[in-house]
């Protein structure tokens, strides 16, 4: 489990604290993101092979092992860096769309993050929206297509949301989580329009889509990795 | 399920070992996964580098040599290789000219190779992309991902080589190659699922009376499913199916190939092919060129790809033209 960076703020009466992302977290986020792809690996392929060509869990196992061997290697940095290497390794060693897609994304809110030491509930629902357009510009792809974007837009929406409200990045990134999840389960009845499920046309219906589900996995590693353990 | 392999995890890397042995006119880097020529690309000839998932051999290894293919990437099985493998297949056959890359339409393998052709650029290859799409069962364009690549792919290969042989500039031979792929059109039903090594089990169920009808390279499900009839039946519907999308006229003529996609003997595309031949002679097409074997597969799978290329003087002299690959060769 990652742990996130403690800013003590002044508060009356007791400690408060402002968690923000930082590199630690971010490399708690993708150890969570790895593991979490090892125990989902099966299912991920299950989905896959119902409507694709099946490669999806073992691809994002060998994606997701190659970024933890890259960040122990690593030294620290700031998490901007730490996404822009976990993005360039997963594009040079996933293959698939998912490779280039998850690589891009990742590459892209590192970027947004710029120098940042830790980012703020703001700036990580900018990077993750930065993320959601490099995945939209890359893939083609638009919200109802059955593709990895179904859960990509509300967990970015449930995130901005819950930031907009006032809500911690704990409980901002909870949020994002349970909207990934609902919208990866709203994809079952969608017929595809993008990546290799389009082939089947109407017999990609009733199917949850494979990327949407691991995107569900990336969300909840993410909202794992913010909380604060022990705090 | 039984296979003659070692490990699922070192399937690419075992047979890339195995090429290298039996093909001493390649170069294999097991490491950076990039099948070349032995021999250094000529300077001034334009290179052509494809690749994809493995599990469709011989494509596209089997069709590095003179005439066809440069350079070869292989990616993890029914997974498109990574743009580091382009990029040093790029830097590894330009001979100045620039290098084409030949792409099957999938989302994968265009993501991948997008990004290994603005690697090069970075580093001062011209790249031209060449995508291959001439599978017809993907009927609505607009709400796919596009009509897959498949058969098509060796003929691109093999014409835009021939080209870059005759010393092509890099404009033309990308012209030649997507000339081929324009006047393409495929279509294949399978028999049978197939199974990949680190699954272990079939892609899909198909019961024994059944067939998978408009089916792809990578053992996912075609888009319809039927029981299983005469040859003579399915290669009509199949040669309707590409006949109604490129209509060919009396008197016209076509490269054909009856492709093999891994589980089905020789013996059967051969009646396959007589299917074809009939339907074309029907509408007074000639054949002016043929070819039946398996050549771009779907692993195990039992099943027959239909390609059929409409041909001009241009075309059948760069197909005529000589060709020494592991999996094609004459004229040598």
């Amino acid at each position: 489990m990652g742990r996130a960076g403690e800013h003590p703020r002044a508060a009356v009466g007791g400690l408060t604290v402002t968690v923000l992302l930082d590199a630690d977290g971010v490399r708690g986020w993708m150890a969570g993101m790895a593991k979490a792809v090892d125990r989902e690996r099966d299912r991920l392929t299950e989905l896959d092979a119902a409507i694709g060509d099946g490669d999806h869990g073992i691809s994002l196992q060998r994606g997701f092992t190659a970024v933890e061997a890259a960040l122990s290697a690593a030294s620290a940095g700031t998490p901007g860096a730490v996404l822009m290497l976990a993005g360039r390794t997963l594009v040079s060693s996933v293959g698939g769309a998912s490779g280039p897609l998850y690589g891009s994304a990742l590459r892209a809110m590192g970027k947004a993050l710029a120098d940042s030491g830790g980012a703020d509930a703001e700036q990580v629902v900018a990077g993750l929206a930065a993320a959601r357009d490099a995945i939209a510009a890359l893939g083609g792809a638009r919200g109802g297509d059955k593709t990895m974007l179904d859960a990509w837009i509300p967990a970015v929406d449930g995130f901005d949301s819950a930031v907009a409200a006032g809500e911690a990045l704990q409980a901002a990134a909870l949020a994002a989580a349970a909207a990934a999840e609902g919208g990866a389960e709203a994809t079952v009845p969608l017929e595809a329009r993008k990546g290799r499920a389009s082939y089947l046309g109407p017999r990609s219906v009733g199917h949850l889509d494979p990327g949407a589900a691991s995107t569900v996995l990336l969300f909840r590693a993410l909202a794992d990795a913010v909380q604060v353990t022990g705090g | 399920m039984k296979k003659l392999i070692n490990s699922p995890d070192e399937v690419v890397t075992d047979a890339l070992a195995g090429i290298a042995a039996a093909h001493p006119g390649l170069s294999v880097d097991t490491k950076a996964r990039v099948i070349t020529r032995s021999a250094q690309t000529r300077i001034g000839k334009v290179a052509l580098v494809s690749g994809g998932g493995s599990g469709h051999e011989p494509l596209h290894g089997g069709f590095v040599g003179t005439g066809m293919l440069d350079a070869a990437c292989p990616g993890e099985v029914f997974t498109s290789p990574v743009p580091d493998q382009m990029l040093a297949a790029a830097k590894s056959v330009d001979g100045g000219a620039g290098v084409v890359f030949v792409v099957k339409n999938y989302t994968g393998d265009v993501l991948n190779f997008r990004m290994a052709a603005e690697y090069a650029e970075e580093e001062g290859i011209s790249v031209q992309t060449v995508l291959v799409d001439d599978d017809v069962a993907v009927q609505d364009s607009t709400f796919t991902a596009g009509r897959r690549g498949t058969g098509a792919t060796l003929l691109v290969e093999k014409i835009a080589g021939a080209a870059a042989e005759f010393g092509g500039s890099l404009a033309e031979v990308a012209a030649t190659g997507r000339r081929v792929n324009a006047a393409s059109r495929s279509f294949a039903v399978a028999l049978t699922s197939c199974t990949t090594p680190a699954a272990g089990r079939p892609g899909f169920d198909l019961p024994e009376d059944e067939i998978e009808v408009g089916v792809g390279i990578h053992g996912e499900p075609g888009r319809s499913r039927e029981k299983i009839r005469p040859a003579k039946e399915i290669v009509a519907d199949a040669m309707a199916a590409i006949l109604e999308d490129q209509p060919l006229e009396s008197g016209e003529e076509v490269i054909a190939l009856v492709n093999g996609l891994g589980g089905t003997p020789l013996l059967e595309l051969y009646i396959v092919f007589g299917e074809v031949a009939s339907v074309l002679a029907a509408r007074g097409v000639r054949i002016a060129r043929s070819l039946v074997g398996n050549y771009v597969t779907s692993l195990d799978m039992a099943g027959v790809s239909i390609t059929l290329c409409r041909a001009d003087e241009e075309l059948l002299a760069l197909w005529d033209a000589p060709v020494n690959t592991p999996a094609l060769r004459w004229g040598v």
